[in-house]
């Protein structure tokens, strides 16, 4: 397929972009607003779409509103943010590393992250609460400084990131685990729900905290595609073009490790979606960097956005961790974007 | 003429082992130099220095009279291009997407896709002959064409200095020479130094202006095939036991190897050869 190029004649500005990928976002994005728009109509109290649309347009029922502004929304975006976040950084390491099993577990983001909220949980019940994120974003940050300083050697190779990234984040799991073991029954349960991954504890305060992250974050990884379009060549071809390989690489990876602690602080290490996200996104969009990314946000935030709405409205009352989900769903949908791909294409 | 790249008492090695020690050769411009020498004496080595990829012990490399380890990576590559050898690109990219890599040297935040960028790569993808393949995954093409694809992302950068390593291995007869005769055009009508390792000594013969022969990490001989081939040579960059004839076709340097297979012809060349 061609591409279609913007160009301003005047400002040297330009950039080149697929009719396939403009497809994507415009799909994904009614996706996810139809998914949004139902997710907070839906519940004890039911909203049919249109009073939602209403109250998103500033004009609806006060009761109306007071179920959706203080409910309903900060999950919705929270899962919304939550899902973009880990998408983003699953992609970055992905093309970075060249390793298309690559994600933000495999360097010990989320391990990290899992031992310093279990150990936050199972230590400090009671004043515990409160500083899980901080926790978990500190766990998460300081394994993966350690992933990277560990793999330094005259600069980091993807291979021993992954190896030095893979053992830490077994070392972790271990560690998780014996914590689990060690804690009583209660806190134990309430850490499994975290380590499962659940947008349910969100609060706009939740909601603001991801917003300066990932609003940051995001605009920054797009702004890096070119870079990172140059790493997934290879480090010798991307010297060969003219890029700094270790500093674009030092940048990649410290904005795939923020936006994978941001959103582990959020929401605990929702499963899949750093994986599958981007795998979903290359099949529709290609693996150039600049379509890649865009449509890796919205397939996280569409793949976590339904997976909560269906954790707490499938078994309901019961309220299951969307983590639950992320996986049961993206599954199927890679599953049937491989063998689309593998039946026209061989 | 000034050399379009020298090397000044160049030592190259990986970790504490040592490839080369005290290189000072010089690479003429405008004209096709071909590295030859026995697998794993060192030519990927000392092209993967000439390119930057590997950084010397000790030692400069000049590239139109600059330290190269002194000018900025991005300058380097609009006056230089390297393809490694074996490149891999990420799945599903396309021919088009690849030769566009090319332009990254000239790229900023916000400019991606100049008209000039425009005009390169479709100029790339032409004289490579991928204009029809441009909208094609790299990963659905036959060796010939993939090798198409990787020059065109190298042509696309338009520099006046191209680096290949071994361009035609693993490639049939009909596109190792479609390969050499591209190159052999570019540098022709455009007067582009090419920097190339080739295996074929025939085929090296024929299309340098000016030779390598490594041995061991060190250069044996250098100059225009014509002067430079003959048997002691061979022998001792290849240990192999040859004869060096005329082409018949092209009057170049021909090596025919010595080995089993056949009974020699006469009586006369086997006692020459023995
Ligand atoms: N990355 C590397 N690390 C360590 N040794 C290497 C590396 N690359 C090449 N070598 C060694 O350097 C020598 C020269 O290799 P190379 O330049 O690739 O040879 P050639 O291209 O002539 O076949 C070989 O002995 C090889 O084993
Ligand atoms: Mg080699």
């Amino acid at each position: 397929m061609k591409p279609v190029t913007i160009r301003s004649k005047k400002l040297p500005i330009s950039l080149i972009i697929y009719a396939k990928t403009l497809t994507a976002l415009l799909v994904l994005s009614a996706l996810c607003l139809g998914v949004l728009v139902y997710s907070v109509g839906t519940g004890e109290v039911p909203i049919p779409a249109m009073d939602v649309i209403k109250v998103l347009l500033g004009q609806g029922d006060p009761g109306n509103e007071l179920i959706i502004y203080s409910l309903r929304m900060p999950r919705v975006l929270t899962a919304l943010m939550v899902g973009a976040s880990m998408a983003v950084s699953g992609a970055l390491l992905q093309g970075m590393l060249r390793n298309p099993l690559a994600s933000p577990d495999i360097i010990g983001i989320t391990g990290g992250a899992s031992v310093a909220a279990v150990a936050c949980i199972s230590l400090f019940s009671q004043t515990g609460k409160a500083w899980l994120p901080v926790a978990a974003f500190g766990g998460a940050v300081c394994t993966a400084f350690l992933v990277y300083v560990l793999a330094w050697k005259r600069g980091v190779s993807p291979l021993r990131l992954v190896l030095i990234g893979m053992g830490l984040h077994a070392a972790a799991n271990g560690l998780t685990t014996l914590l689990l073991i060690l804690s009583p029954i209660y806190t134990a349960s309430q850490a499994m729900v975290w380590l499962t991954g659940s947008v349910y504890n969100s609060s706009w305060t939740t909601v603001g905290t991801l917003t300066v992250w990932a609003g940051t974050l995001i605009p920054a990884a797009f702004l890096l595609a070119r870079h990172l379009n140059a790493q997934q060549l290879g480090d010798e071809l991307a010297v060969g073009i003219g890029s700094r390989v270790q500093l674009h690489r030092f940048l990649l990876i410290l904005i795939s490790v923020a936006l994978a602690s941001a959103a582990v602080a959020a929401a605990g290490p929702i499963g899949f979606v750093g994986l599958m996200a981007p795998h979903i996104a290359r099949m529709w969009a290609g693996p150039s960097a600049g379509g890649w990314l865009p449509v890796s946000a919205l397939t996280g935030s569409f793949l976590v956005l339904t997976a909560d709405l269906i954790a707490r409205t499938a078994f309901s009352p019961l309220d299951l961790p969307a983590g639950l989900f992320t996986a049961a769903l993206g599954a199927p949908f890679l599953l049937f974007l491989l063998l689309r791909s593998g039946s026209h294409r061989h | 003429m000034k050399p379009a790249m020298e090397t000044k008492h160049l030592t190259l090695g990986y970790g504490s082992c040592t490839i080369i020690e005290d290189l000072s050769v010089k690479i003429p411009k405008g004209k096709i130099t071909v590295l030859v020498g026995a697998n794993g004496c060192g030519k990927s080595t000392l092209l993967r220095s000439l390119a930057r990829l590997l950084k010397p012990k000790t030692g400069t490399v000049l590239l139109n009279g600059h330290n190269i380890a002194k000018q900025s990576t991005k300058k380097t590559a609009r006056e230089l291009a390297i393809l490694p050898q074996g490149p891999v690109a990420p799945e599903g990219l396309t021919v088009f997407q690849l030769a566009k890599q090319g332009r990254y040297p000239y790229q900023s935040w916000i400019q991606h896709w100049s008209e000039e960028d425009e005009r390169m790569v479709n100029w790339a993808l032409e004289v490579t002959q991928m204009t029809e393949l441009a909208h094609r995954p790299v990963d659905d093409l036959s060796g010939g064409q993939r090798q198409r694809a990787w020059i065109a992302m190298t042509l696309a950068q338009g520099t006046d200095t191209l680096l290949l390593d071994e361009p035609t291995t693993y490639l049939d007869m009909t596109h190792q020479i479609e390969i050499l005769d591209l190159l052999y055009a570019l540098n022709e009508r455009e007067g582009r130094t090419i920097i190339m390792v080739l295996h074929d000594l025939n085929l090296a013969c024929r299309y340098a202006h000016h030779m390598l022969a490594i041995q061991n990490g060190r250069v044996l001989a250098q100059g225009a095939p014509e002067q430079i081939m003959n048997e002691q040579l061979v022998e001792s960059v290849f240990q192999l036991r040859c004869r060096i004839m005329e082409d018949p076709v092209y009057g170049t340097p021909m090596c025919i190897p010595y080995g089993q297979g056949r009974q020699m012809l006469t009586e006369k060349t086997s006692a020459l050869g023995g």
